[in-house]
């Protein structure tokens, strides 16, 4: 059974161009197409992973499904009821189930706030439960993530290590008792030496709480290490989804196959080939009908100029490539 | 790659330290640090947060904080001693001509009111007694060795992408023809296809010309993929010290170890990762007890008692633990995750 | 468990007053600053127990004698005026009015200011609009013809001029409250308290407020010290209450009586204290604007 489905979703940002530009020149209203009919489904307890360069539109899909930013069009429906418009009690509810872990540990926890008051901070604000209740589940939820509470509760972010901080931001967003978790990028700002332990909270608690999650990184290696599935995307249109290790170890979009070469890898001896793909990323604005990375692509023809193709949803677990030469790429 | 170790090094560090004194007390930043790095060769440090790799750089570059105060035993350039050159002689002499740095930010190293290109002519000029003109023209050649079209160089720092920012300011390293170009986290932050780019054109770079890199990094892909020697560092010392093969290939410091475990490669998805439990030392006050041994799964009595010395275990390969003869079988007990349970 | 809760706000609270007070005695000058407040606050509330006259009582010395335009003595500790009122008497029943005008006015404009900065920075566009260019016609407007033109119309009441000095003073504090808001806004831990679930409210007063405390606080000073100079300045040329005693009036009484060149007590123990209540609060005020702009910290 599906918790979330986007629905050929997109989101499109209006640029104003200058004033005289505007008025004198009568130019157009520009707009950045940060997310372009986007097709995915989200199963229970799963962890899906998204991948790509910056501006690829992984955070503008993050921000519309935990119901912070409406899209311009299609749809996002969790447990098949459509979120667009909902109000109220409705939209409250809805943002308790889907919970946010952020990027930067050092930014996303209020200085003035003790470690205590920023897990209980949710539940208070939404006024869950009562003020024993709150401060049993914060003890609670601050041992299950590794932060024994007698010792934790009174610190100032400050106060902690980065590591434990990350750990913080986690025990809030679960302290909640979301369904779906959006981590954005959780692990970006951590010591390499303490990424696995944060990965392994996540892991657990997962299975522990049975949640299911949207995992953002820009590292294909630690998404092949968490999620079951990784979409890939580009500019807005998603390239390419299917089970992580189909999609990073046989990748079959000439651009996640770019991307994954792109990677070094931690052996002196080992040489990667030159990831095929030319040019620079730029940015989608007023991009052309087509498949935006077909500038960039040593396959792409006049077909790739003209549409893209969209990836469906009625197998969610199946390897797709949102390419027109996928035969050609193949052989060659 | 590389070639056997040349009789004179470029560079030579022996037993550097730095001290911050802080309202906490004195914080040994860097201590202990001895290094060499020849010619045309790509030294990697390799380190976490606070393991002390930027104040290394910025005590051999003289930008240390007013409270940081750097002690050598000896710190050789080209044969000439750093350490009793004057500040004047050694901005005039070394700083860009001798030693460049690609810093960590390149957005902040360039002037938001100057043109990118402006900028490069004027620290030629400031340097070289050569004419604007042949100045523009060597900023151009730089600009095409960097991959940038030299039309770009009429433009401002906030017209650049982050990568061709970074791009711009190795462009700007190389203008003096320096022995040794220092880069800091050079891509840390960039995409991965904008990284992998600036590394292979580093990686051309080197094969054109004759300077030497200190790469530093905490990415342990990108120092293993770059580097012809590797120095580990952690708690201010440099834990293990070995040719890029050997240190990935016969690792001996349990905390090479671990921060291999630590590193997930694309190339085994799904393999185990495994964390460092702990966190790194404050540093106040001197070492008296080895800087890992709070978190090293491995440790002894005797780890806590003294701060071990820099041992040689191979013509180029020094390890600074008492129990390297057991660094075979460490090796084997680091891949199981029980071992690493705090 | 509430009990506990409570000693926990308890401990809080102490821990924040522990906070301020080491705040501003980490600087000599804004202790000195602090103990001088703290001095002229205990001479405010015990002013009627300390004065030994009435504001506007003739005075007579040992001998009987009026006692007029007399020069400091053990009797007259700072003087009398030439209508024989005891100056020293006038200047501890000042304290009390001009300490109520700063602390008041001061208090009121800080609490406008700031929540008009954190409502049009936190919520921008429109409403940001609006108040700003409120503050930008409040920029623009002269205060003296102000007060002259409200006291005028309604009286010489202390009211009146507090409310002048308020209408006035707010507009400073609330565009610097409004930058800051905006810096803070956009940071990562006001995205998560929204992700959590805030509401507007409680994201500006709970999360945003305590952040912008320093700032504020380093305003109050500012504001208090500004309302106790305007207060003056108003008095001095007339526009104060005259039923009420204060330092600016007195100066005013000695600029009417003509004597200026002739009793030089009369004129400098009000000035005297005028600047130094206010530089006490300038001091403790830069105490402030060490924390609210860490850059201005020494290692």
């Amino acid at each position: 059974m599906e918790i979330l489905e986007l629905d050929h979703l997109s989101r499109h940002f209006e640029i104003q161009p200058g004033f005289i530009d505007r008025v004198i020149r009568r130019h157009p209203m520009s707009y950045i197409k940060a997310v372009e009919s986007l097709n995915v489904s989200i199963g229970n307890n799963e962890i899906l992973g998204i991948a790509g360069e910056s501006g690829c539109g992984k955070s503008t899909t993050c921000t519309m499904v935990s119901g912070l930013l409406e899209p311009t069009s299609g749809d996002i429906r969790y447990k098949g009821k459509s979120i667009i418009g909902l109000k109220g009690e409705e939209l409250r509810q809805y943002r308790r189930s889907v919970q946010m872990i952020f990027q930067d540990p050092y930014e996303s926890l209020n200085p003035r706030f003790r470690a205590a008051d920023i897990v209980a901070e949710g539940p208070r604000a939404l006024d869950l439960w009562d003020a024993d209740e709150i401060d049993h589940r914060v003890i609670e939820i601050l041992n299950a993530v590794g932060l024994p509470a007698h010792k934790y509760t009174e610190r100032f972010p400050h106060e902690l290590s980065g590591g434990e901080r990350q750990r913080v931001g986690i025990a809030s967003a679960l302290v909640m008792e979301p369904e779906m978790i959006i981590a954005d990028e959780p692990l970006s700002m951590l010591d390499v030496s303490i990424r696995a332990g944060i990965l392994d909270l996540i892991k657990e608690l997962q299975e522990e709480r049975q949640f299911s999650s949207i995992y953002v990184s820009h590292d294909l290696s630690i998404l092949g290490n968490v999620a079951d599935r990784v979409l890939i995307m580009y500019l807005g249109q998603a390239m390419e989804i299917g089970p992580a290790k189909d999609v990073i170890l046989n990748p079959r979009h000439p651009y996640t196959r770019a991307l994954v070469g792109a990677v070094p890898i931690p052996d002196p001896r080992s040489r990667r080939a030159i990831p095929n793909i030319r040019g620079d990323i730029s940015k989608p604005i007023d991009p052309p009908p087509g498949c935006r990375f077909a500038p960039r692509c040593p396959h792409a023809d006049s077909s790739c100029q003209a549409n893209f193709v969209e990836l469906s949803t009625e197998d969610p677990n199946a390897h797709q490539a949102a390419c027109h030469k996928l035969d050609i790429i193949a052989d060659g | 790659m590389t070639k056997t170790a040349t009789p004179e090094p470029l560079l030579s560090i022996r037993n550097l330290g730095v001290v911050y004194s802080t309202s906490q007390g004195p914080v040994h930043a860097v201590s202990n640090i001895s290094f060499d790095v020849h010619a045309n060769e790509v030294f990697g440090i390799a380190g976490e947060s606070g393991c002390g790799k930027s104040t290394l750089i910025r005590s051999l570059l003289r930008l240390l904080p007013d409270n940081g105060r750097m002690d050598a035993g000896l710190c050789q350039y080209k044969g000439q001693d750093l350490t009793a050159m004057s500040d004047e002689a050694f901005r005039k002499n070394i700083l860009w001509q001798e030693i460049s740095l690609v810093p960590q930010s390149a957005m902040a190293s360039f002037n938001p009111v100057h043109r990118v290109g402006d900028q490069i002519i004027e620290s030629i000029l400031a340097h070289r007694d050569i004419s604007r003109a042949e100045a523009r023209e060597r900023s151009a050649g730089l600009f095409d060795v960097v991959g940038l079209q030299s039309d770009l160089m009429n433009s401002y720092p906030h017209e650049f992408s982050g990568g061709m920012r970074q791009r711009a300011m190795i462009a700007m390293s190389l203008s003096l023809d320096p022995g040794l170009i220092i880069m800091d986290e050079p891509t840390t932050g960039l995409d991965v296809l904008v990284q992998e780019r600036i590394l292979r054109r580093i990686r051309e770079i080197r094969a054109e010309i004759k300077s030497s890199i200190i790469l530093i990094t905490h990415d342990i892909a990108v120092i293993a993929e770059m580097s012809d020697r590797i120095a580990i560092m952690y708690g201010g010392e440099v834990m293990e010290q070995a040719t890029a093969v050997d240190m990935f290939e016969n690792p001996h410091h349990p905390y090479t170890l671990g921060l291999k475990n630590a590193f997930p490669s694309i190339r085994d998805i799904g393999s185990e990762l495994i964390s460092i439990p702990g966190s790194p030392p404050t540093l106040v006050g001197p070492l008296t007890s080895c800087p890992f041994a709070p978190r090293c799964p491995f440790n002894l009595d005797t780890c806590h008692q003294a701060n071990p010395e820099s041992i040689n275990i191979g013509t180029s390969h020094q390890v600074r633990c008492i129990r390297t003869a057991d660094a075979k079988q460490f090796r084997k007990l680091a891949r199981e995750k029980s071992t690493w349970r705090s | 468990m509430s009990a506990n809760r409570l000693s926990r706000q308890l401990k809080n609270l102490r821990s924040g007053l522990a906070e301020h007070y080491r705040i501003i005695t980490s600087n000599r000058l804004s202790a000195f600053g602090f103990w001088i407040i703290i001095l002229f606050v205990v001479v405010a509330i015990f002013a009627p127990w300390i004065a030994p006259h009435e504001p506007w009582e003739m005075v007579y010395d040992r001998d009987g004698n009026f006692a007029s335009l007399r020069p400091p003595s053990w009797q007259f500790p700072v003087g009398t005026t030439h209508l024989g009122y005891d100056l020293f008497s006038q200047l501890v029943l000042a304290t009390r009015t001009t300490l109520l005008i700063g602390a008041t006015s001061g208090l009121i404009s800080i609490i406008i200011g700031a929540n008009i900065g954190l409502v049009a920075g936190y919520y921008g566009g429109k409403i940001d609009e609006v108040l700003m260019r409120l503050t930008d016609i409040l920029y623009g407007m002269p205060f003296l013809p102000f007060i002259i033109i409200l006291i005028s119309l309604f009286g010489r009441k202390l009211e009146f001029v507090i409310l002048a000095i308020i209408l006035i003073i707010w507009r400073t504090s609330a565009r610097v409250i409004r930058a800051q808001t905006i810096a803070i806004k956009q940071r990562q831990f006001i995205a998560m308290a929204k992700a959590r679930g805030c509401s507007d409210f409680r994201i500006i007063y709970r999360h945003i407020l305590p952040n912008v405390l320093p700032l504020l606080l380093l305003y109050a000073a500012f504001n208090i010290a500004w309302s106790i100079i305007t207060e003056a300045s108003a008095s001095f040329l007339g526009f104060g209450d005259g039923e009420t005693i204060s330092w600016g009036g007195m100066l005013y009484e000695l600029w009417l009586s003509g004597k200026t060149r002739v009793a030089w007590w009369w004129f400098a123990t009000p000035s005297i204290c005028i600047v130094l209540l206010v530089t006490s609060l300038v001091f403790v005020s830069r105490a402030y604007e060490e924390v609210a702009n860490p850059r201005l910290r020494k290692r």
